[in-house]
């Protein structure tokens, strides 16, 4: 077998083996099982790291090992299920173990004395290994079950405090709004099976390729496929559980909105990029850039720490969707790469800070103010130090500022937004969305910079308590904050203003398989000749950004409140999200609930009274009958009959035994003289 | 006057008469009497075939069985009686109906 493909049974059961031991045996562990994830976690780590280092020395984008199995096997009904390791599979191994290690080693600290310690490293595990799942396989099957895992993964730990309210709430939020997604792609799913009779990836490109499969059914399939990426990515409307989601762990939230969860959706869409028709992408592309413009202009009023981050988050995935849809879909890669690391890393730092404020406020015996909101903090820049570093270096990356990775990927997408706009002018809409987006990005990061660590204490009596975090929490942030520098993606090269790297290098983009749509090499080539001017827009702005930001909430040389007053509607629409829970909420919910109730009662009070309860009378009735047919009729009148029949009959006839011999004799005799006067008859 | 009908009339007149005495008499060794006469009607029988119908000696050699057969039979029957007597006290054939209670 392939050492690739060992490698990545290793990685994909691992965490499983390990989420098992927990589960089961976790509470009897020392120190409650965490060392059986983490273990496992770190030699996923060190496994990825071993596949990444021979990608990077065999160094061919050409690279790829494949392995099936046949699961299911009835006649002509036929699935496989395997794994297909090529350089994006192991670039986001890679990612996801990372991201996965960092939430593991942060959370000893962060979840330590919590009543379901082990149950939560249980879970961790599960998520890891349902992520590991929907990248390693080469199927649509094993990537629908491993979605569902990682459905179900991030419920339970969305939920995990479940005896709050909101949390469980949040959870079930996440569950159903990811279902309806689910929908959408088992759907698509089912299209391509049906037209292919396959579920491997392969069978279907080459079916594609070939013509067979094509037009209307391809692109009914293609935004089916992506009806899940926008479950999963949390794609406008259905973008509306990430923000919730914030009620689990913060590490949860880390892992979640970095690597597993929602870049699901992402990946799945780079995976099957080649057989997305144009068409599809069109959709894809816009429902992605309004996202991207949609939840940064709701981030930009929220309060909450970890709302802004989530927003933020919503708007990223956006961009890649975005990038896909435009055909860069590499660029839609490389961001989530990049995003992996630097999200991460401000998420890792929002905990930090909540930690913080959470010990200091229960030193002062304070549980009414909220340690998420970021109107209570303020002036934390001398007493974290390390977190604050490591925040800004993120900070610096998301909003897409030069020597930064973010820049290079947030550049690449807009240039292919750009250049998309440059061919069909039609859609000059997508680079808008792409460049207010990028504006909007660099001014809420800053705005939640400066509230943050910035200015004098808005709560003072609190400062003297904010220390910074232990090791276990600072670790991930310094190793995170280091891998949002541009140079771990450029290598061997040391442009900080071209993507050219080894990550370019070996994904190398491929041209869609469907007939008709534009070539990889005309897409670069496109992308290659937007990149100038894109680039020193995404600056201008990201500088607009920060500067507007700078001016309101650190020199307060413009009021933030003059202008929320100014335009007063838009900042309501933009506090409370649009509304769009509520629109949800009595456009869908609630009719929904009515017509639950009016069919309750249709099955309540007409179907289970008249109907199945008449079956039950009907048939009590007519057993009745049938037992006095039974009793009264054949036991008594025949089985009864036969017996009394016979008594009587022996009755009658034993007077014929007299006892006497001669009358046997005389009996005998006139048989005989019966039989002689027949026969002489006859 | 020497005709077969005539003989064939003692003979079914001794039948006639050994069954009656079968039936009617209540003491066992009546009965026996009676079977004894059965058993010599159907002797003249065999004799008067021999003698009138084709038989020849044949009829004769069967009447000497019956003969010796009828011997055996007393003797049984009387061990019979003899065995009734000492259950019943009696030889009254009536009384010998034990399997009917």
């Amino acid at each position: 077998m392939n050492i690739f493909i060992e490698y990545s049974l290793f990685i994909f059961f691992l965490p499983l083996a390990a989420f098992l031991i927990n589960i089961f045996f976790g509470k009897r562990l020392p120190r409650q099982g965490d060392w059986v994830s983490i273990g496992a976690v770190l030699f996923t780590l060190a496994l990825s790291m071993a596949m990444f280092a021979g990608m990077i020395f065999s160094y061919d984008p050409d690279f790829q090992v494949e392995s099936s199995f046949t699961w299911i096997n009835l006649g002509d009904f036929n699935i496989q299920l395997g794994f297909l390791v090529d350089n994006i599979t192991i670039t986001m191994l890679l990612v996801v173990a990372l991201i996965s290690s960092m939430s593991h080693i942060f959370s000893i600290k962060y979840m330590a004395g919590d009543p379901l310690y082990s149950r939560y490293y249980a879970y961790l595990s599960l998520f890891t290994f349902s992520m590991n799942g929907i990248v390693l396989s080469n199927n649509l099957m094993l990537l629908y079950m491993s979605w569902e895992l990682v459905g179900l993964s991030s419920y339970l730990l969305i939920g995990f405090w479940f005896a709050k309210k909101s949390a469980a709430d949040a959870g079930m939020k996440a569950f159903l709004t990811n279902r309806v997604g689910d929908i959408g792609f088992f759907i698509g799913i089912m299209l391509l099976f049906t037209a292919v009779g396959s579920v491997v990836y392969s069978d279907i490109f080459t079916s594609v390729a070939d013509g067979n499969l094509a037009g209307t059914l391809l692109t009914m399939a293609g935004i089916g496929l992506f009806i899940g990426a926008m479950g999963k990515s949390s794609q406008f409307p259905l973008h509306i559980w990430l923000p919730d989601a914030m009620e689990g762990p913060t590490p949860v939230s880390a892992l979640m909105h970095a690597a597993t969860m929602v870049a699901a959706g992402v990946f799945m869409m780079v995976r099957l990029f080649p057989i997305m028709t144009p068409d599809a992408l069109v959709f894809v592309a816009y429902i992605g850039g309004f996202t991207a413009l949609f939840a940064s202009t709701i981030a930009i009023t929220q309060n909450d720490i970890k709302k802004v981050l989530a927003y933020s988050t919503v708007s990223q995935l956006g961009f890649m969707i975005m990038s896909v849809g435009t055909g860069a879909y590499v660029a839609a890669f490389f961001h989530l790469v990049t995003h992996a690391a630097f999200k991460a890393n401000l998420f890792y730092g929002s905990g930090s800070v909540i930690h913080a404020m959470h010990h200091a406020l229960h030193k002062k015996n304070d549980h009414e103010t909220d340690p998420q909101d970021m109107r209570n903090m303020g002036g934390f820049k001398s007493r974290m130090p390390t977190t604050y570093r490591a925040m800004l270096v993120s900070t610096l990356a998301i909003a897409g500022v030069p020597f930064f990775s973010g820049f290079l990927s947030k550049d690449a997408i807009l240039s292919g937004s750009l250049s998309f706009a440059n061919h069909h002018p039609e859609h000059f809409l997508l680079p808008i969305f792409g460049f207010s987006a990028a504006l909007l990005t660099a001014f809420y990061m800053f705005r939640l910079m400066y509230m943050t660590f910035h200015n004098e204490p808005r709560m003072p009596e609190l400062i003297e308590e904010i220390h910074e975090s232990p090791k276990e929490m600072t670790f991930p942030l310094v190793l995170l904050a280091t891998l949002s520098f541009f140079i771990f993606y450029t290598l061997p090269y040391f442009n900080p203003f071209s993507d050219q790297g080894w990550f370019t290098y070996v994904i190398e983009a491929k041209t869609s398989l469907v007939h008709g749509a534009p070539s990889a090499h005309a897409i670069a080539e496109g992308i290659h000749h937007s990149h100038l001017p894109a680039m020193i827009i995404s600056v201008l702005v990201a500088g607009l950004g920060f500067f507007l930001a700078w001016q309101m909430y650190l020199k307060r040389k413009l009021s933030a409140e003059r202008y929320a007053n100014k335009f007063s509607t838009l900042h309501r629409l933009s506090l409370n999200k649009f509304y769009v829970d509520e629109l949800y909420a009595r456009f869908i919910y609630t009719p929904v609930l009515k017509l639950a109730d009016k069919i309750a009662f249709l099955d309540w009070d007409l179907y289970d009274k008249y109907v199945v309860d008449g079956f039950g009378k009907f048939t009590e009735w007519f057993a009745d009958l049938i037992g006095k047919v039974d009793y009264d009729g054949l036991d008594q009148g025949i089985v009864d009959g036969t017996g009394r029949t016979a008594n009587r009959l022996g009755d009658i006839l034993r007077n014929l035994q007299t006892g006497r011999l001669q009358n046997y004799i005389l009996f005998a005799l006139f048989g005989v003289i019966l039989i002689v006067i027949v026969q002489t008859m006859v | 006057m020497d005709q077969l009908q005539n003989y064939l009339f003692i003979a079914a007149a001794l039948f006639s008469l050994g069954l009656f005495a079968v039936i009617t008499r209540r003491n066992a060794v009546a009965v026996l009497m009676g079977v004894e006469l059965i058993l010599n009607s159907a002797n003249v029988n065999f004799l008067a075939f021999s003698r009138f119908g084709g038989m020849n000696f044949n009829g004769h050699v069967f009447a000497l069985f019956v003969i010796i057969m009828a011997a055996v039979e007393a003797a049984v029957a009387l061990a019979i009686i003899i065995n009734l007597y000492n259950n019943y006290q009696s030889i009254n054939v009536d009384e010998a109906s034990q399997l009917k209670r």
